[in-house]
């Protein structure tokens, strides 16, 4: 085994030893992991197709059926199951959040690595942009772009809309975040010693410094996919959802416009928004979890790293000290 | 850098931000298939080719886009002129402006609400800090930002129907339409309580959050430990010494906020069929109504920005240790 998988699995271990201390790192991670699991196992999970009406013994639909055994969640207006709909609802509302997320963060860390890494015109660039993406009311900015997308006919999936307005105007933070830290990096030691030995800009940013900007973007992305879900569910409520493959957004839009609450059926609104909840604060608290552990690593980290580079390493403490 | 550049260049930057929504506004519009004159005269085939020639000339639409029909865009804009509404048959801005009010009493309650809750809690929070009252003012933040605004607003709504009678929808009863304000006033209040509620629970997290951190880091301060050193008492330190220095990042904090005021008001005013300006863009969002929208949005990203470069500016009054960005 080489060097490097050694360190890294020393260093995966050395998280997961701290990880498992924190009770609400935890608590995150089986919110954000038992809704993937559902989100993948759906098939299995759901006694019904999700727009499969579910009919009585006389053939009549079961419109806004009470949770019961059969069907275990109740049904909504076109008596179809909720529990079904809820479960194949995670794939669209988790694919469209953690791809949004992939590519926000994507972007923001790229532009923040040469932003910072470069300085210059490019990082005045990048934060003049960062301003003003920050001063437009993204909320109403992103409904014009989706509608007009849609108005389009550029045939594709609304889905795909959501994922590319989402990810596109998301990544600001992130830029900022990994822009202030590559600041910081490009001036330590390690990364001036490579530059006197002849390293090129390219060596050092995919040597240097993206291993040690990883575990923030890591935890970053993690923070991003739940604002990205909750953008999901709200464009989706105000109807820019796939009506054909519902999220948890659309199944709301639908109980809010077909009257689910003046027939008083709550398990039509309430089980979508519990999961947004579910999801979302998951991430929060996984993220936040991550951010607190991986951020400290950045300044006194690095050293495992510099090892494998530096030709002289640096004397063993045990050796030292002997005369 | 002294305070007259610090000005300047707030000012130069809404500016540059200005024309940039205005040049997205613009071209937005343009990119969507169809031809505007189509769009106005709606399907009425009748109209010769000629007369629709004879608009086209008479609205610019003959000329390039690029100068010509962008800067007379421009001028129409600047002098309110926002076209006319597909699914209103109405001008845009007379119709935003109808909504105006609504929608500012709405957020200006909200806010109001918030901003009294969020510092007395936050204060409470950051001076009892690692209490339970601390922990359970995070935890309500962290649930509330988990939450879909929307959603909040439907569980109000459903509760606030069902168990105390308020109304589901609008602004005053439909027997007090067009019945004087004093008259229907406690009609309009109790239309006005989930709304508010919904806001009020939807912008206090942040204010409390932000409340929090301000009296953290004031508390650490030297002057207070002279104040305390004075023999003050603990509520004599906190409301003459820390409340007033701990207040000044909530003051931009409301102005920056703006942006996301807004977000929160377009779906509240969805969930409780509110006759604002947010029910209007989701009205023609769902009616594909593109002039409207456009409208909307420009009127929104307009207050947005200048309201920022207001706060901006105020800061660099209220707060003398600014000295640059």
């Amino acid at each position: 085994m080489s060097r490097r998988w050694i360190i890294l699995k020393r260093n995966l271990l050395n998280f997961w030893h701290a990880f498992r201390r924190n009770r609400m790192g935890l608590f995150g991670a089986f919110l954000v992991f038992s809704a993937l699991f559902v989100a993948f196992f759906a098939p299995f999970l759901s006694p019904y197709q999700p727009n499969e009406t579910i009919r009585d013994a006389n053939g009549r639909g079961l419109t806004f059926a009470p949770p019961s055994v059969h069907p275990p969640l109740g049904t909504d207006d076109a008596g179809r199951d909720i529990w079904s709909q809820l479960v194949y609802g995670a794939r669209i509302s988790l694919a469209v959040g953690f791809l949004a997320g992939f590519i926000a963060m994507f972007i923001g860390s790229t532009l923040g690595i040469l932003a910072g890494y470069f300085g210059s015109w490019i990082d005045n660039l990048l934060m003049r942009t960062t301003d003003i993406l920050l001063v437009i009311p993204d909320l109403p900015l992103m409904l014009i772009l989706v509608a007009t997308l849609r108005r389009l006919e550029l045939h594709i999936s609304p889905i795909v809309i959501l994922v590319l307005v989402i990810g596109l105007l998301y990544w600001t933070t992130t830029a900022r975040l990994i822009r202030s830290q590559v600041l910081s990096l490009k001036e330590r030691q390690f990364v001036a010693r490579s530059r006197a030995i002849g390293a090129g800009y390219f060596h050092i940013i995919r040597k240097h410094i993206v291993p040690q900007i990883l575990p923030l973007v890591v935890a970053n992305t993690v923070l991003i996919i739940s604002v990205a879900i909750l953008i999901e569910s709200g464009l989706a409520f105000l109807g820019l959802g796939d009506p054909t493959r519902p999220s948890w957004g659309t199944m709301l839009n639908f109980a809010f416009d077909r009257n689910a609450i003046s027939n008083g059926a709550w398990w039509v609104y309430l089980p979508p928004g519990l999961a947004i909840v579910w999801v979302s604060l998951g991430c929060v608290l996984l993220g936040n979890v991550l951010e607190e552990m991986l951020n400290p690593r950045l300044t006194s980290h690095h050293l495992e790293g510099e090892a494998l580079m530096v030709a002289r390493r640096p004397i063993e403490p045990s050796t030292q000290e002997k005369p | 850098m002294d305070r007259r550049d610090f000005l300047l260049r707030k000012i130069v930057f809404a500016l540059v931000t200005l024309a940039i929504v205005v040049t997205l506004n613009f071209f937005l519009f343009r990119v969507l298939p169809g031809d505007p004159i189509r769009a106005v005269i709606g399907r009425n085939i009748r109209i010769s080719t000629e007369t629709q020639a004879a608009l086209r000339a008479q609205f610019g639409l003959d000329k390039p886009i690029f100068p010509d029909q962008f800067i007379d865009t421009l001028g129409q804009w600047a002098r309110g002129n926002l076209g006319i509404s597909w699914s209103l048959r109405q001008p845009v801005s007379d119709v935003l402006i109808s909504k105006l009010g609504n929608t500012f009493l709405l957020l200006t309650l909200g806010q109001i609400f918030s901003i009294i809750l969020g510092t007395a809690l936050g204060l409470l929070a950051g001076w009892k800090r690692k209490t339970s009252v601390d922990v359970g003012a995070l935890t309500f933040s962290l649930v509330a930002w988990a939450m879909p605004t929307f959603w909040l607003g439907i569980i109000l709504l459903a509760a606030g129907s069902a168990w105390f009678g308020l109304p589901t929808g609008g602004i005053v009863s439909p027997e007090n339409v067009g019945k004087p304000l004093y008259q229907v006033l406690p009609d309009l209040a109790r239309h006005l309580v989930l709304p508010t509620l919904t806001l009020t629970i939807l912008y206090l997290g942040e204010y409390m959050l932000i409340m929090r951190s301000s009296v953290l880091e004031v508390l650490s301060e030297d002057y207070i430990l002279t104040a305390k050193a004075k023999g003050l008492s603990d509520w004599q330190v906190l409301r003459q010494h820390a409340l007033k220095n701990a207040m000044l990042p909530l003051v931009t904090l409301i102005a920056i906020n703006l942006g996301f005021t807004v977000s929160g008001a377009i779906y509240v005013e969805t969930v409780f069929s509110y006759d604002g300006l947010g029910k209007l863009f989701q009205t023609a969002l769902v009616k594909q109504d593109f002039p409207l929208l456009q409208g909307a949005f420009l009127l929104l990203a307009v207050t947005v920005i200048i309201a920022n470069m207001i706060a901006d500016i105020l800061y660099l009054y209220l707060d003398p240790r600014v000295k640059t960005s």
